[in-house]
């Protein structure tokens, strides 16, 4: 379910990095919690977030889910796709609905996001209190 | 602050049935309900183009008998109770001494010495209280909630959907009245009323058929495309149809003129609670009044969201979505008198930006005849 190459982070956010380039999404738990997305807020190219920044808002029809960069980066792509079809999100979460591209400033960050595992594990105990 | 866990929240007879279904669930006013099922997109079109079913027995009912009953119902709402006949419903509101709302509510009169009163879910403890400490006419005010389920069929298939199940001729049945019936086998409370703007019934019945009949109609209405829906459905439906939910649009600070709702105040009717004042702001006219708002792109206002006339801060959007069926984003909320007339201009601050709105008339949605 969770792609072993990405790396998650506590709030439902993932992110894959090839070289300097950074993919950041949100994850499949997420787009289930959230229900139907209706819009999408993301950021313009060339602006730039710390670890832990929002990044914008998915928005379903019942809650608005703002978005924290997993990691420090300068944004250099938005998914255009997202501003029609914003149900991409729901449909394809860790794939066609990627938010947004950028340029990882500081790569080592990746070390304290958890791995695919660490992620299914920290969802599985999530279900768990929910379900109380 | 913890929240409850399941255990304490109050269940319909239907609870292990929504979550079997893989319902999402919600403590909506103390209640484990479900809030979707399928999607709420998907459950709300369903009920505007085919049909949706919900469990509505998180609703409360109040009945009240004896000689004077409809002394009672008089004293205590705003409508007037007098000219319903047998088998006949209206849409009313609990009023206190100020002509605001203590709930608002559905009048079925029964019988001259019977009526049954249709209340919300959170606030059916304080209504009954409410009537017993207003009662001092011949009659009995009985908190019937626990002896109804209640499901909603909603939608323009509903009727060839229930009539599948009912001997009941339900195209004599008219919009805003009732009957008796077997649904199933089971007898029940049929009415003709509903909160989605559609055409569709209300089905009250015993609790311990429940599951009988969720499931009995689920499978007859399966063909017709009518899926299981639940309150976020709920939710975006009535406030396309410009329907009131307590605790947003109305409550104990909101009068029956300012919440837009005249159609259900007869002052004319004789004296009840808070007809003198409402006759007194009648006369001195509005300072607010409630409406309902476009925006004017993809940002959506949502409930609390404060509202901007003229630049200046002018309360909170009472409710606020997307409008799954219209696709526009709505709402509704309180505005100067002044500023009431379809076209105005209004700003709804959405995480710091003044996103543009503009006043429409109500109801957003309204179904072809």
């Amino acid at each position: 379910m969770y792609p072993k190459n990405y790396k998650y982070s506590q709030e439902h956010e993932w992110v894959l990095l090839e070289g300097q380039t950074a993919t950041v999404g949100i994850t499949d738990y997420a787009q289930h919690s959230l229900g139907d997305v209706v819009f999408v807020e993301l950021p313009k190219p060339g602006a730039k977030f710390s670890a832990g920044g929002v990044l914008g808002t998915v928005e379903s029809v019942k809650a608005v889910s703002e978005i924290y960069s997993p990691i420090t980066l300068e944004v250099t792509e938005v998914n255009a796709v997202l501003a029609n079809a914003p149900e991409k999100i729901n449909q394809d979460p860790h794939g066609a609905a990627w938010l947004l591209k950028g340029r990882a400033t500081n790569p080592s960050e990746m070390a304290g996001l958890m791995d695919a595992t660490a992620y299914e594990a920290f969802v599985a105990e999530k279900e768990k209190e929910e379900h109380a | 602050m913890t929240s409850p866990t399941t255990e304490t929240l109050r269940k319909t007879a239907l609870n292990t049935v929504h979550r079997q279904m893989g319902a999402k669930m919600v403590n909506f006013g103390g209640w484990d309900m479900p809030v979707e099922y399928s999607g709420i997109l998907a459950e709300h079109n369903a009920v505007r183009t085919a049909a949706g079913l919900f469990d509505v027995s998180h609703m409360g009912e109040i009945e009240i008998h004896g000689t004077e009953s409809l002394a009672l119902v008089q004293q205590v709402t705003s409508n007037d109770a007098g000219k319903l006949s047998d088998g006949q419903i209206q849409y009313s509101g609990l009023l206190t001494d100020a002509g605001t709302f203590v709930d608002d509510i559905l009048v079925h009169r029964c019988g001259p010495g019977h009526f049954f009163l249709c209340v919300n879910a959170g606030n059916q403890g304080r209504d009954f209280a409410y009537i017993q400490q207003q009662n001092r006419f011949a009659c009995k005010p009985e908190n019937a909630g626990d002896r109804y389920s209640q499901l909603a069929i909603q939608g323009p298939r509903a009727l060839e959907i229930l009539g599948r199940l009912t001997p009941v001729n339900l195209a004599a049945l008219r919009y805003y009245h009732f009957t008796r019936g077997a649904v199933d086998g089971v007898e029940a409370m049929i009415s003709r009323t509903g909160y989605t703007g559609e055409d569709g019934f209300e089905i009250y019945f015993d609790p311990r058929h429940s599951e009988r009949l969720w499931g009995a109609l689920l499978d007859a209405g399966k063909a017709q495309g009518m899926i299981p829906c639940g309150l976020g459905a709920r939710n975006t439906l009535r406030l396309e149809a410009g329907m009131c939910l307590y605790g947003h649009e109305i409550d104990e600070t909101t009068t029956v003129w300012e919440a837009n709702l005249g159609w259900i105040c007869k002052l004319e009717k004789g004296l009840f609670l808070g007809h003198d004042a409402l006759e007194r702001q009648k006369a001195a006219g509005l300072e607010r009044i409630l409406v309902g708002f476009e925006m004017a792109d993809r940002l959506i206002a949502r409930d609390g969201y404060p509202v901007f006339c003229e630049g200046r801060a002018s309360g909170r959007v009472t409710s606020g979505s997307p409008a799954p069926f219209l696709k526009k984003n709505i709402g509704m909320a309180y505005v100067p008198w002044r500023l009431r007339e379809p076209g105005t201009e209004i700003c709804i601050g959405i995480r710091g930006q003044q996103a543009p709105a503009r006043v429409v008339k109500l109801p957003f949605y309204k179904r072809l005849k």
